[in-house]
């Protein structure tokens, strides 16, 4: 672990950034990249996501988030047969044949996303310049970029900031002299409406978000951009933009009320909006989540709660579950840690006795580590959690924290709920 | 390079997990880059296994690829072996790490393990998941039975003085109703005198597996999987293979017949245990009303053809399409399609599946996952009938497809998504009642699919031209490679009259009257359509 952060927030005496971290290195049991695009190719809705890639890509789409619900997505999988690798040059006249009679069949895309899979990126198949090909055959109408899934660069969340990255090169340059909010990461489209009408109410903006609900609607950036982060897993995304001038604002990330309110604070202190102002706005929102957040209080508090690694928003989580509710974090696992971009929240986060938190995965050991544990709560992926009940510990799907609108005052309390329902579950069984 | 949205089967691995996972006591070493793991949840998920499949991942990153991807796979089987303690190892790539060549099975078998290290060669770009379980399956017994094999000169004895042995071969984890089916067909051959040995790949140990040479014979149950180690313990051990797959009435006595021969029993007393009530319950009058439904039928193509014969000779449905995704199986589709004369369909782009179903515009649909998601678009009642399959696919009460009780579920699922006989007349006679409206879809039918909700697709998605009388049109993001023949026809006008006529028939029916009235004017060269066409044609082709 590497303390070099730089950040301006107040380091607390119990906060978790001098702890060591436990960083593990065996078989990940985590998504690859490639699964954000079943929120991606919802978010952005003139984007089509072609994966370049074999049958388990495809099968992992269909299988991952039971996303079959839905007539015809806006994602397909190329999937590439023994006579593609053979021969080079073939991949690409392929390529380019698919691409064709898919944008032919889809005139509503305006976007193109070429995404790269682990069988493409072990032959090296060079998508780039793919996507520089199609793009020349396809522009105006369409822009196609490409971008990386594969999960030997990628886990699960990572997919969308690789996604994220490759648009920033496209976002149009902003007035040097304007002075603007650029909220990174997906959020639910409601979850973006409310945050906008908090930001009018405090006369601050404009206030954009990226990724947009359409890519002929990119966000500009510049020097004057101020870059919140709404998600944890877009630190490339945010390093891209720095580069075309942008600055980021620290802050924990806006889950449960304290860290919606920091969060808002934080951006509202770059307008030079004193907080009491912030206070002021919001606090009609913060009284009635405090309210119902109390609900969940009476389920939660004092329960044991163990994270295993998915998303990387997993320590703002045990952030809010310890200090709005009273969970009592045992293992807090990620698969990923950006010390820059999560020290207010490790600021934030007690160092409570016993507490580990650990940084990558071997599941075989941290398995073993829960089963030791014992904990009340156990947040993981959709593999494990049968099991997990089978042996009798209560388990959260993490992939729901991602699918669910969960940021602001207005979910806190549909948040706390989320833990809150396993356990509440288990004391209505009498069978 | 083939444009893919959803696939009816998944890569080779997952077929090999699926052997692995139904079976006790063995370990699968997977060398798959991070993310491979997702296979884990098909089997948590959606069979709701309480235990993790027993595959251990190398689950290498980019930063392994340039150092010793090699070192990552004995590491991983050496801790896998310690931790698991199997009686058997199965080591094997996925589709990357295919490509890096790194010989898993060799290095695994290098370690000198004290158990049978089982080397796995699925070649991901051009096999897919049944081929995959089937090689599995075939290269776990081969292993394990070889060094029980008798010399080529041995004479099986027949069974003398005690009941015959069989095996159950084929089930597997995952499998569309494997459980139930194997305890209905071991009850069945319970009653004709047969006893069942090993069941395998499901429930079986490595241990069981060795010994399947001991039964007196192999019934193969879901040849997908089961066929190609039937083959070889046929040619090894000198089992005979039962191959009919006890799908519906006749199938079963067809079955049994097939197991008593090879068994040395009675055949007409064996019959006799085939009792189900499919066969009253379709020559009760209330299921005249099934006479010549259309049914459009699509799976593997064990599942297909046997949903055929039941359709056609057991409940007296008109089969207007037959097919499957598993080219390996696709002669036995075609034979199956010639006695109906159809036309087979064998493929796995499921667009053209949706295409075929739409042309052939059948009451019911039986299929997998894939066309229930088809047929709720195109508003048509659906029965699962094979994999891929989803969670609601495993119900918690007994419901096997197999034997004398499968049959009867089959009775049930498949009639019971239809409309009910007098509901059908006083629909035909009352269209003008306002609750059956044109809008409205029946009662058994959820809501969604009504016209007011074809906005549930996606809204960026072009606007749909299906007529507007048609409230169980395509949705409008029908995927439309080529153009689809329900919209109004260009070369045809309906005067208003004879429109206004098409919107009494029942909503249910209404699409294939309309095409049957497009199809008789273009005939007699019209391009007017009046009443006394749409009439015509009714005359011409009959009600059905």
């Amino acid at each position: 672990m590497s303390g070099s952060s730089a950040s301006t927030v107040d380091r607390s005496a119990s906060g978790c950034r001098d702890l060591p971290v436990l960083k593990e290195r065996g078989q990940r049991e985590v998504f690859c990249g490639l699964t954000g695009i079943i929120w991606l190719h919802r978010k952005m809705q003139d984007a089509f996501f072609l994966i370049v890639g074999s049958r388990t890509c495809a099968h992992l789409m269909q299988s991952a988030a039971g996303v079959m619900i839905f007539a015809e997505p806006r994602f397909g999988t190329a999937i590439m047969e023994e006579k593609d690798l053979a021969g080079m040059a073939d991949v690409h006249e392929e390529l380019d044949r698919v691409v064709g009679r898919l944008l032919s069949r889809r005139p509503d895309i305006r976007t193109l996303f070429l995404v790269g899979s682990c069988p493409s990126e072990v032959i090296k198949l060079d998508l780039s310049k793919a996507a520089e090909r199609l793009g020349g055959i396809h522009s105006p109408r369409v822009r196609v970029l490409s971008y990386t899934g594969s999960g030997i660069e990628t886990t699960f969340t990572e997919g969308e900031d690789t996604c994220l990255t490759a648009l920033v090169p496209e976002l149009p340059e902003a007035p040097a002299d304007e002075r603007a909010l650029l909220v990174v990461g997906t959020m639910a489209d409601v979850v973006e409406d409310q945050m906008r009408r908090v930001f009018d109410s405090l006369e601050m903006g404009p206030v954009r978000f990226f990724p947009p609900r359409r890519t002929d609607e990119l966000p500009p950036v510049g020097p004057g951009t101020r870059v919140l982060m709404a998600q944890p897993w877009v630190n490339e995304t945010v390093a891209a933009l720095a580069k075309r001038g942008a600055t980021r604002i620290p802050a924990p990330y806006p889950f449960g009320v304290e860290g919606t309110l920091a969060w808002l604070t934080a951006a509202a202190g770059a307008w030079g909006i004193e907080a009491e102002r912030v206070l002021e706005v919001t606090k009609r929102a913060r009284e009635r989540s405090t309210a119902a957040l109390e609900r969940y209080r009476q389920v939660l508090e004092g329960k044991r709660i163990f994270f295993f690694p998915d998303s990387q928003i997993e320590i703002p989580l045990a952030r809010f579950l310890r200090r709005e509710l009273g969970m009592r974090p045992v293992e807090v696992g990620t698969p990923f840690l950006h010390r820059e971009h999560m020290a207010a929240e490790l600021d934030l986060l007690p160092a409570d006795e016993g507490l580990v938190l650990s940084e990558g995965q071997d599941v075989e050991r941290q398995l073993d580590r829960a089963f030791q544990a014992e904990p009340d709560l156990t947040v993981c992926g959709l593999g494990l959690a049968n099991p997990l009940e089978a042996r009798g510990l209560a388990t959260k799907w993490a992939i729901e924290l991602v699918f669910t609108p969960i940021h602001g005052f207005d979910q806190a309390g549909d948040l706390a709920e989320l833990f809150a329902r396993p356990l509440r579950r288990r004391n209505l069984l009498e069978v | 390079m083939d444009l893919t949205i959803w696939t009816y089967e998944g890569p080779p691995h997952v077929g090999a997990m699926r052997v692995a996972t139904g079976m006790r006591e063995l370990h699968y070493v997977l060398h798959a880059p991070q993310g491979d793991t997702y296979a884990d949840l098909l089997f948590t998920m959606i069979e709701r296994r309480d235990h993790r499949p027993p595959v251990t991942y190398t689950t290498f990153q980019a930063q392994d690829l340039g150092g010793d991807t090699a070192g990552l796979v004995k590491t991983a089987t050496r801790q896998a072996y310690e931790r698991f303690r199997p009686q058997a190892l199965l080591v094997g790539a996925s589709c990357t790490a295919e490509l890096i060549q790194d010989d898993p099975g060799n290095l695994a078998a290098s370690l000198g393990l004290p158990v049978p290290v089982i080397p796995l060669e699925l070649p991901a770009y051009q096999r897919k998941e049944n081929w995959g379980a089937a090689e599995t399956f075939y290269q776990i017994v081969r292993t394990l039975c070889l060094p029980h094999a008798p010399e080529p000169t041995w004479r099986r004895p027949p069974p003398e003085g005690r009941r015959p042995v069989c095996n159950l071969l084929g089930p597997t984890a995952l499998g569309f109703r494997h459980r139930d089916d194997i305890k209905e067909i071991t009850g069945l051959l319970d009653r004709i005198g047969v006893d069942v040995g090993v069941v395998a790949p499901l429930g079986a140990s490595p241990a069981e597996v060795a010994r399947l040479g001991d039964a007196d014979f192999n019934v193969v149950l879901y040849p997908e999987v089961g066929r190609t180690a039937a083959s070889w313990l046929k040619r090894t051990f000198k089992q005979p293979m039962v191959e009919t797959v006890p799908i519906g009435v006749g199938a079963t006595r067809d079955f049994v017949r097939e197991v008593a021969g090879v068994a040395g029993l009675d055949v007409d007393e064996a019959v006799k245990a085939v009792e189900s009530r499919l066969p009253w319950y379709s020559r009760s009058v209330d299921s005249n009303y099934l006479t010549d439904k259309r049914v459009f039928i699509f799976g593997d193509a064990t599942h297909a053809v046997a949903a055929a014969r039941v359709a056609s000779e057991e409940i007296g449905f008109k089969v207007v399409g037959l097919g499957a995704y598993n080219r390996e199986f696709a002669r036995e589709v075609r034979a199956a399609a010639r006695k109906l004369d159809l036309e087979p369909l064998i493929t796995d782009d499921y667009l053209e599946v949706e295409e075929a179903i739409q042309e052939a515009a059948p009451e019911l649909v039986l299929g997998t996952q894939m066309e229930r998601h088809i047929a709720k678009r195109l508003g048509i009642f659906c029965a699962v009938i094979s994999a891929p399959v989803h969670v609601e696919d495993f119900p918690a009460r007994y419901s096997p497809q197999m034997g004398p009780e499968g049959a009867n579920v089959l009775f049930d699922t498949w009639v019971h998504p239809l409309m009910m006989g007098l509901e059908e007349h006083l629909l035909g006679m009352f269209q003008d009642d306002f609750e059956f409206g044109n809008d409205r879809s029946p009662s058994h039918l959820a809501p969604a699919h009504g016209s007011a909700s074809n906005g549930r697709s996606a809204p960026a998605e072009p606007a749909s031209s299906a007529p507007a009388e048609d409230p169980v049109a395509p949705a409008a993001s029908t995927p439309a490679p080529a153009p689809t023949p329900t919209p109004a026809a260009a070369d045809l006008h309906w005067d208003d009259e004879a429109q206004a006529e098409l919107r009494k028939i029942p909503f249910f029916v209404r699409k294939k009257a309309r095409r049957n009235t497009e199809a008789y004017a273009r005939e007699q060269g019209l391009t007017e359509i009046s009443v006394e066409t749409l009439y015509e044609a009714k005359a011409h082709f009959g009600s059905r």
